[in-house]
């Protein structure tokens, strides 16, 4: 036990060791120690959720997430799910859409909602707004975002 | 903010942790879901010198038939608990409460146990197992005791957990046939802590209330149940008359507080409001 905690885990696919603050909390982990800015840092209290992030297959804060807690785990940012092209037809659709405008929610509003995509494929306009209600965006106010969850759902991996 | 420096303990075992509390005592907490604890040391509300790690422990997370009852491990999330079968077949209350708790990253980390442990008088949970007598189980160096959902919230984030202990569980009796639970929550966005809500059970021969349990959140310094209001039920049916009275009764049972949402006399009337809505379907109406 110590106030510095050394954490091996995997990070969009790659394997990084290091040692770390215990109190650093996750999304400043992978922004300032691995560089990956795409996550962003809204309110630092779990309200806004800028600093979604994908751990061990779910979306979690980043802000209420301990590096140290992440010893082990699988994480994919934005980066990662960019890069492997996952998300494609989703951003082509936000693009279409013009579902966002200045981008700080961005990078947390599409590792939510493909989330959404996987585990309520069906879901209802209700529901994704449901579903998105912890993503604040201050931009678009969130109609031009649902249109783009639906015409990514209906073009598919066809995009 | 970023929190003030802690040092971080990664429990393996049970025993593990309670050592490490009682090593460490009062500058020792919990780390659970950390979705209440983590934004608190952000704010540098609070500034404990360790952690206690429990995510690591096995068997704290999972829910298991024990027969009459549901029992939920302290560590199962709140996502897990959402798409839980047995959750949904057996305690249909906290099947439709569990969704409303914030968003669903949070319940993707955030605990069963951890929101009982904290005790924040506006949660969900809270209210739901008291309105279902749950019995949490609670594992101290010395032991293992149970304390009844009626014993266990003693005030203001105040429960019956002693420092040094940990919730490793709480019983929810299973529904059984011919009782239907009620939920309702008022808040100004999904996920929102409710300005105030309702957890309701009772059993019905017909659309005759019996043995029917109220219980409000956000209404006190703790989840309030309403006794004197829900005696008024047993024996009768629905009715325009039966809401009115029990709006009229909650009005002298309820003393809630007031802030920034809604002062008390506003939730007196929204605790009636959400009476009416829920019970009446309840009985069918
Ligand atoms: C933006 C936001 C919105 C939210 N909205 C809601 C809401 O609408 N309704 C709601 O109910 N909650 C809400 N929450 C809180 C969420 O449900 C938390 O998950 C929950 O309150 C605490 O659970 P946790 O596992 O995260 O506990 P932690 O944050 O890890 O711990 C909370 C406290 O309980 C103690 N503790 C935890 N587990 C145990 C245990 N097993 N034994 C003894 N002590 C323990 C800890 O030491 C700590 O003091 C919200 C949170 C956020 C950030
Ligand atoms: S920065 Fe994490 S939720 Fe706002
Ligand atoms: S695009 Fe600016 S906050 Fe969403």
């Amino acid at each position: 036990m110590d106030m510095y905690s050394d954490i091996t885990l995997t990070v969009n696919g790659e394997s990084v060791t290091r040692c770390v603050e215990s109190r650093t909390n996750l999304v400043d982990f992978l922004r300032y120690e691995l560089g990956l800015t795409g996550s962003h840092v809204g309110c630092e209290h779990g309200v806004c959720g800028a600093c979604t992030i994908r751990m061990d297959g779910r979306i979690v804060r980043g802000c209420l997430t301990l590096a140290a807690q992440a010893e082990g785990a699988e994480v994919w940012t934005i980066e990662g799910v960019s890069e492997t092209n996952e998300i494609r037809p989703l951003q082509k659709a936000f693009v279409e859409r013009n579902a966002l405008q200045c981008g700080f929610c961005t990078p947390g509003m599409l590792l939510t909602i493909a989330e959404l995509m996987e585990r309520k494929p069906d879901a209802s306009r209700e529901e994704i707004r449901e579903f998105i209600s912890g993503n604040f965006c201050r931009c678009t106010g969130y109609q031009a975002i649902v249109d783009a969850v639906e015409i990514a759902r209906e073009k598919g991996a066809n995009s | 903010m970023k929190p003030a420096p802690f040092a971080y303990a990664k429990a393996s075992t049970l025993e593990d942790a309670l050592s490490l509390l009682a090593e460490h005592g009062d500058d020792a907490r919990i780390l659970a879901g950390g979705q209440s604890l983590m934004a608190t040391l952000n704010m540098r509300l609070s500034a404990p010198q360790v952690l206690v790690d429990i995510n690591r422990i096995d068997g704290l997370a999972g829910i298991n038939d024990t027969g009459d009852a549901l029992r939920i491990g302290a560590m199962t999330r709140h996502s897990d608990v959402e798409t839980s079968d047995l959750i949904a077949q057996h305690a249909p209350l906290i099947a439709a409460a569990v969704d409303h708790i914030a968003h669903p990253a949070i319940r993707n980390r955030g605990t069963f146990g951890g929101s009982i442990a904290f005790a924040d008088p506006a949660a969900e949970l809270p209210a739901c197992a008291m309105a279902l007598d749950a019995t949490m189980h609670i594992a101290g160096l010395n032991g293992e005791r149970d304390v009844p959902a009626a014993d266990f919230f003693e005030g203001l984030y105040e429960t019956a957990i002693q420092p040094g202990e940990i919730l490793t569980g709480v019983s929810i009796p299973k529904i059984a046939d011919g009782w239907k639970s009620g939920f309702m929550e008022l808040a100004r966005r999904r996920g929102d802590y409710a300005i105030i809500g309702i957890a309701a059970q009772a059993k019905f021969d017909g659309s005759t209330f019996g043995d029917a349990r109220l219980v409000y959140f956000n209404a006190g310094d703790r989840p309030v149940s309403t006794p004197q209001t829900a005696a008024l039920l047993n024996g009768q049916g629905w009715s325009d008359d039966m809401a009115e009275k029990l709006a009229a009764s909650l009005k002298r049972e309820l003393d809630p507080p007031d802030d920034l949402n809604a002062d008390g006399p506003m939730r007196k009337h929204l605790a009636g409001v959400l009476a009416k809505r829920v019970l009446g379907p309840m009985a069918g109406a």
